[in-house]
């Protein structure tokens, strides 16, 4: 009888960690994946709605990208990342809304599920986007953060645009290394001059023990009007259906 | 416990072994629906920041 009820204790904690790490990941994964590319359409039919029939603009006038100044409250939605080395094949492109703040509200929420920290830069603007997302679980908007290699896209939209940022390195930390959110990462003392992202997460894969850093710069800009990348236009093509 | 739920089933095997199966899937299924979430609220959280 004891040992019975010791057995089934057993089985029902193996059930919940399989329901944290697979079944729940894997449904929240398609949901924030699902929502974050809906938004993206949106902003892009919006966009097309508010120019209606005026001309994209010349390439040669993007100028300086566009940096959002809206104060965003806490859990609102402002950007949407894809990276597409997070894609895995047979399921839905890895697509995340990036919301502001990073509480629990936002990492482990159905819709969003990537956090900015409010005090770092906005997509674009001189110094650090930095943003968290789990690594496991909860749709694990970073799961595959390993797989990153130099060069890789860091795709950013906004309501104004997408920001191409570039894969630059890997950094191991402790999770009080709050230096590698500062403008020019660990040096917070000096002026920024490049557009750099910072994704944060833990590690090892089903650890909280450490942080795993990835830097990005920011390598092109280009307006909504002026279409998605060509490097992933096929992709954002592919949400519509 | 498990003996004694055996012995209470009525039928052969066969359908003994049928109810228990149908059983373990409801418990199963409980335990995702609405278990499981409420235990995860309650567990420390994961953290992924740096703060």
């Amino acid at each position: 009888m004891f040992g019975e009820l010791l057995v089934t204790a057993g089985v029902v904690i193996l059930l919940f960690l399989g329901w944290q790490l697979w079944w729940n990941d894997a449904i929240m994964a398609g949901q924030q994946s699902q929502a974050a590319s809906n938004q993206s359409l949106k902003w892009i039919e919006d966009e097309r709605a508010a120019r209606g029939d005026a001309p994209p603009p010349d390439p040669a006038d993007y100028g300086d990208p566009v940096v959002d100044t809206t104060e965003y409250g806490n859990a609102d939605p402002f950007a949407i990342m894809y990276v597409p080395r997070f894609n895995s094949p047979g399921t839905v492109d890895s697509v995340r809304t990036v919301a502001e703040g990073y509480g629990l509200d936002v990492l482990n929420s159905f819709e969003l599920g990537v956090g900015h920290y409010p005090e770092t830069q906005m997509p674009g603007e001189v110094g650090n986007f930095a943003i968290a997302a789990h690594r496991s679980a909860y749709g694990g908007g970073m799961h595959e953060i390993e797989q990153l290699q130099l060069g890789d896209g860091i795709f950013i939209q906004t309501k104004d645009g997408w920001y191409t940022y570039r894969f630059r390195d890997f950094e191991y930390v402790t999770p009080d290394a709050v230096e590698v959110l500062a403008p020019v990462p660990h040096r917070p003392e000096l002026q920024p001059s490049e557009r750099l992202i910072t994704l944060t997460t833990c590690n090892p894969l089903y650890s909280t023990a450490e942080r795993l850093i990835a830097y990005g710069v920011l390598e092109s800009w280009q307006p909504l009007s002026a279409g998605p990348p060509a490097e992933i236009a096929a992709d954002v093509a592919r949400w519509e259906q | 416990m498990y003996g004694a739920l055996w012995r209470i089933l009525p039928g052969p095997w066969w359908l003994r072994l049928l109810i228990l199966l149908v059983l373990a899937a409801a418990a199963v299924y409980a335990l995702f629906t609405w278990v499981f979430p409420w235990v995860d609220l309650i567990l420390n959280p994961i953290n992924v920041t740096v703060e």
